[in-house]
C-alpha cells in the first residue's frame, strides 16, 4: 500500500502526551536563547538529566534528533552530507546524521532550528563512539565542555572504584562546570526532589514492562517500546510530567490487560497473538513502521527487548535514589544496558526468555552500532544452548535507510516464525 | 649480526601464528607463565613484574585463513576480532595464561566478554584506563586499577608482586622504550638505512620476545642497519597514522615505501612507545605508572583530547620532529577510533599546511596496486608542489 493511502494512526492518550511533550521541548530548545535560557547537549545513556534540570538547562539530545529525523524519512540526505564533508561511510549514521543536520542548517526534527549549546556534556558510557562524536561536534561550537566517563562494567560488577571514580567527577568536574554556565548554586535538595519523580515513573515503567509477562501481552516491548522509554530516557525524566506520563500510560496498559486486548500498533488493536519473543538490539527507524508491520501482520509480539534498557537498566531493581543522589546516578551511569558485559548481557536475556515465556530471541544487528552488536551472534549462540528456545539474526542500520533490505528482513522473519512453528510441533531441528 | 639475519629472524617471528617462541620460552622454565594482551596500552611492567612474558596479539594478519571467526560476527565489522577469535578457537593461543584487552574501542571492550564466554577456564580481563586525567580524580580511579591487576597477575604467577619487583621492571622497559626511541630517531634520520617495512617486524618481534632480548634486538637491529650500504633515494618523507590496532599486511607499508614514501614515524604497536617519557623507578611504582599515563602518553585516537585546540597537535608536531613532508592517514576497515577521528586530524592537518592523503585497509588486504598508485600519486605531488 502506498504511503499516502494508509489508514490514519492508532494513537492513545499517552502517545499523544508524548508527543505533545517532545514538540514543546524542540520549542523550549528553538526559543531557549530568546527567552534568556541556556542548553545543555548531553547523551542519551547515563544522561543526568535530573542534574542538569538543577541548573535550568533546557537539554537536547542528539541521539533522539538522528532518530526523530530517520522516522521523518530526513537521515538519508544528512547521512550523505556528513560523508560528502569527509566522514566515513563505515561509521555510525547517528554521528553522521546528527552532524549532516548541522550542515543542513541545524533545523531540528520539528522543522525549528535547533540552538547552539551553552554546554556539551559528554556523559561517556557504555559506547566508545559518543567520545568521538563529542569532540566533533565540539569543533562546532564555541561553548563549555564537560565530559564525564563512566567505566565499563568488564567484570559484570559494579565496583566501589568505578562509582567513587563517577561521584568525584560529578563533584569535582560536573557540578562546578554547570554551575559556572548556569550561574546557578547547585541545590542538592532540588536534585533530591527530580530524583523522587524519576524513581515514581521508573516503577511505572517497570510495571508497564513487565505487563509483557500476561498472554495476551498488553504491550509490544520493542516497538511499542520505544515510545514507552521516550520521556525516561531523554529530556523528562524526574519531571512531574514524566510521572504524569507514566501514570496516563499504566493505567491504558492495565485497561488493556483487564479487557484481554493485545498491544496497540499504527493499525489498531493487534489480536491473536501467535509468537512472543525476546528481541535484542536497537530498531531501525527509516523503515520504523515497515519493520513493525513485519511482526504485527504475523501475529508476532515483542515481550521484552533491551533497547528499552539502553537509557537505564530499571526492571531489576534499579531505581534512582533521593537518599544518595549522587552515588544514585553514579550506579544509573554504570548500569545502562551497553555498558553492560557480555555475559551479564547473555544472563539477562536467558532471564527475559524465560521470565516472559518467549519463544525465541530475534537480534537486529546494527551496522553502527558496535557496542550493542559485536558479540551478538556468539551472545545467540549461547543464548540457544543455554535456554534451548531457537534465535534469529537479522541485520540493518538505525538512520541510514540504504541499510534496510525490507524483502531479506522479511524472509529471515518468516523463516524464523516457521523454525518456532516447527519447533512447537517437535519436528524442528532446535531444542 | 647482518642485517637480514636480524629482519629474517623478526619476519619468522611475524609469521609464526602459532607463537612458538612464547611456548618455547615458557618450555625453558617449569612454571612459567604469558599473558596476551591486545591493542591498544597495557601496562606490561605489571606482567614482567610477576615474571610472566606478556605478548601483543595484534589478530592474525593476511597469512591466517578465518573460517570459525568469521561466523562470530555481523557483517559490518573490523577483521581483528574475527581473527583473534580464529586464533583462540585453533588453539594457537592455547601457550596463553590469560588475556588482557585494553580501552581502544567497542569491538575489543566487547570481546573481553567473549573470551570469558569462550574460554571460561581462561583468565580474561578488559583493563579500562581513566578519560579524566586529573591526579586527584582519573589518577585515583587508575591506581585503583593497577592494583587489581598487580593482584591477578601475583595471582596467576603464583605470588605477590613486590614493589622493588616493579620498580626492576620499570627500569627495563624504560630501556626498551629508549632503545625503540633510539630505533625510530635513527630512522627518521637516515630512513633510507631503515626502511619501515624493517623496522616494522623489529618492533613487532617485541610483541613476543621476552623485553630484555629485545631491546638488544633493537640495537642489533641499528647497529647493523647504520653499517649496511643502502643508497638514498629521491622519496618523500611521510608520517603513518591510523594503524594503531588491527595491522596493515606488511606488503602494505612495501608498498607505500615502493611508492617513494620513506615512512619516518608511525603509531603501529604503540604499546610499546605508549608512554612518552622514563617512568620514574624511585617511589611508589604503580604511582610512578598511573603519572606516566596521565601525565606523559602519547595522544591517539582511542583517547579523549580534554583541550580542542590541541586536537590533531600531537600529529603535526609528529610531522615537524621527524621533518616528514606529508602524512598519509591509514585506518582499517570499520575502524571507530581511526574514522572517527580522521576528520578532526584532517582539520589540523589543514590548518598547519601538512598534505595528506588517506585510505583503508584491511589486515589480509590482498589488492594492494591501488594503494601503492594513490601513495605514489601522493608522494610525486608532494615532491613537485611541496618545495
Amino acid at each position: 500500500m502506498a504511503e499516502t493511502e494508509r489508514p490514519p494512526v492508532q494513537k492513545e492518550d499517552s502517545m499523544l502526551k508524548q508527543k505533545a511533550m517532545i514538540n514543546a521541548n524542540y520549542h523550549a530548545l528553538a526559543t531557549a536563547h530568546e527567552r534568556g535560557a541556556k542548553v545543555a547537549s548531553t547523551f542519551v545513556p547515563g544522561n543526568l538529566n535530573e542534574l542538569l534540570m538543577c541548573f535550568d538547562l533546557v537539554r537536547n539530545l542528539p541521539e533522539t534528533n538522528a532518530l526523530q529525523n530517520g522516522l521523518r524519512k530526513k537521515s538519508g540526505k544528512m547521512i550523505q552530507e556528513a560523508e560528502r564533508a569527509g566522514h566515513s561511510e563505515d561509521v555510525c549514521t547517528y554521528v553522521k546524521a546528527d552532524l549532516g543536520m548541522m550542515l543542513q542548517g541545524n533545523i531540528g526534527p520539528t522543522g525549528e532550528q535547533l540552538p547552539t549549546p551553552d554546554v556539551l556534556l559528554l556523559s561517556y558510557t557504555g559506547c566508545f563512539t559518543f567520545m568521538k562524536w563529542f569532540e566533533l561536534v565540539r569543533n562546532e561550537y564555541d561553548c563549555e565542555t564537560i565530559m564525564l566517563h563512566v567505566p565499563y562494567q568488564g567484570d559484570g560488577v559494579i565496583t566501589p572504584n568505578m562509582r567513587n571514580y563517577v561521584v568525584k567527577q560529578l563533584k569535582e568536574s560536573v557540578i562546578p562546570t554547570l554551575e559556572r554556565v548556569s550561574g546557578i548554586k547547585f541545590d542538592i535538595d532540588r536534585l533530591r526532589q527530580h530524583m523522587k519523580e524519576s524513581a515514581k515513573a521508573e516503577d511505572d515503567l517497570v510495571w508497564v514492562l513487565q505487563s509483557a509477562k500476561n498472554r495476551p501481552s498488553p504491550i509490544d516491548a520493542y516497538f511499542g517500546g520505544v515510545y514507552y522509554i521516550g520521556p525516561i530516557f531523554t529530556a523528562f525524566r524526574g519531571t512531574p510530567e514524566a510521572s504524569e506520563y507514566y501514570r496516563l500510560l499504566r493505567a491504558e496498559v492495565a485497561a488493556r490487560m483487564a479487557e484481554g486486548r493485545g498491544p496497540v500498533t499504527p493499525e489498531g488493536d493487534m489480536s491473536g497473538e501467535r509468537y512472543r519473543l525476546v528481541v535484542e538490539g536497537p530498531p531501525n527507524w527509516t523503515s520504523f513502521r515497515e519493520f513493525w508491520k513485519m511482526f504485527y501482520d504475523e501475529g508476532a509480539v515483542v515481550v521484552a527487548s533491551t533497547y528499552t534498557k539502553v537509557g537505564g537498566v530499571y526492571d531489576f531493581g534499579f531505581r534512582h535514589d533521593p537518599d544518595n543522589p549522587l552515588e544514585s546516578l553514579a550506579d544509573y551511569c554504570l548500569g545502562c544496558y551497553t555498558n553492560l558485559n557480555l555475559p551479564t548481557r547473555v544472563d539477562m536475556l536467558c532471564r527475559y526468555l524465560e521470565d516472559y515465556q518467549a519463544d525465541g530471541l530475534l537480534i537486529n544487528s546494527i551496522k553502527s552500532c558496535n557496542s550493542f552488536s559485536a558479540g551478538q551472534l556468539l551472545m545467540l549462540r549461547q543464548i540457544e544452548a543455554r535456554s534451548g528456545k531457537p534465535g534469529a539474526f537479522i541485520e540493518s542500520d538505525l538512520v541510514d535507510p540504504r541499510y534496510f533490505s525490507p524483502a531479506n528482513v522479511k524472509n529471515r522473519l518468516e523463516s524464523y516464525f516457521q523454525m518456532i512453528e516447527q519447533k512447537r510441533s517437535g519436528r524442528g531441528p532446535a531444542a | 649480526m647482518t642485517v637480514e639475519h636480524i629482519v629474517d629472524r623478526c619476519q619468522a617471528l611475524f609469521e609464526d601464528l602459532r607463537f612458538t617462541s612464547v611456548s618455547d620460552w615458557k618450555a625453558e622454565q617449569p612454571g612459567r607463565k604469558a599473558i596476551g594482551y591486545m591493542p591498544i596500552y597495557v601496562p606490561c611492567e605489571i606482567i614482567h613484574a610477576a615474571g610472566m612474558l606478556p605478548v601483543g596479539i595484534l589478530g592474525g594478519g593476511e597469512s591466517l585463513e578465518v573460517i570459525q571467526g568469521d561466523a562470530y560476527y555481523q557483517s559490518y565489522i573490523c577483521r581483528i576480532p574475527r581473527s583473534t577469535v580464529e586464533l583462540g578457537l585453533t588453539g594457537r593461543l592455547d601457550a596463553l595464561d590469560g588475556m588482557l584487552f585494553p580501552s581502544i574501542c567497542d569491538v575489543i571492550r566487547n570481546l573481553s566478554g567473549m573470551w570469558t564466554l569462550l574460554f571460561p577456564d581462561k583468565y580474561a580481563r578488559y583493563f579500562d584506563v581513566p578519560q579524566n586525567f586529573d591526579d586527584g580524580i582519573g589518577g585515583t580511579y587508575y591506581l585503583r586499577e593497577l592494583e587489581i591487576l598487580r593482584e591477578d597477575m601475583g595471582r596467576i604467577a603464583g605470588r605477590d608482586i613486590e614493589d622493588d619487583d616493579l620498580r626492576a621492571s620499570i627500569a627495563v622497559y624504560n630501556e626498551n622504550r629508549r632503545a625503540i626511541g633510539r630505533l625510530y630517531a635513527f630512522r627518521a634520520e637516515q630512513p633510507w638505512l631503515a626502511p619501515t617495512s624493517e623496522v616494522y617486524l623489529v618492533v613487532r618481534a617485541g610483541m613476543v620476545l621476552p623485553v630484555e632480548a629485545h631491546t638488544r634486538l633493537v640495537d642489533d637491529y641499528i647497529a647493523a642497519a647504520r653499517a649496511s650500504d643502502r643508497p638514498l633515494r629521491d622519496n618523500c618523507r611521510i608520517v603513518l597514522a591510523g594503524g594503531f590496532c588491527e595491522q596493515p599486511p606488511l606488503g602494505l607499508i612495501k608498498s607505500i615505501e615502493l611508492a617513494g614514501c620513506y615512512v619516518v614515524n608511525d603509531d603501529f604497536m604503540l604499546s610499546t612507545r605508549w608512554l612518552l617519557e622514563d617512568v620514574a623507578v624511585d617511589g611508589d611504582p604503580l604511582d610512578n605508572l598511573a603519572q606516566a599515563f596521565l601525565h606523559h602518553s602519547t595522544a591517539t585516537s582511542a583517547k579523549y583530547e580534554p583541550d580542542k585546540q590541541a586536537k590533531g597537535q600531537f600529529l603535526c608536531q609528529q610531522v615537524a620532529d621527524s621533518g616528514a613532508e606529508g602524512v598519509i592517514l591509514v585506518a582499517p576497515s570499520f575502524c571507530d577510533p581511526a574514522l572517527l577521528d580522521r576528520p578532526m586530524l584532517q582539520r589540523a592537518l589543514d590548518a598547519a599546511g601538512i598534505p595528506y592523503t588517506a585510505f583503508k585497509y584491511a589486515e589480509n588486504s590482498g589488492q594492494l596496486q591501488p594503494i601503492r598508485e594513490q601513495a605514489g600519486t601522493f608522494s610525486d605531488s608532494i615532491k613537485l608542489w611541496s618545495a
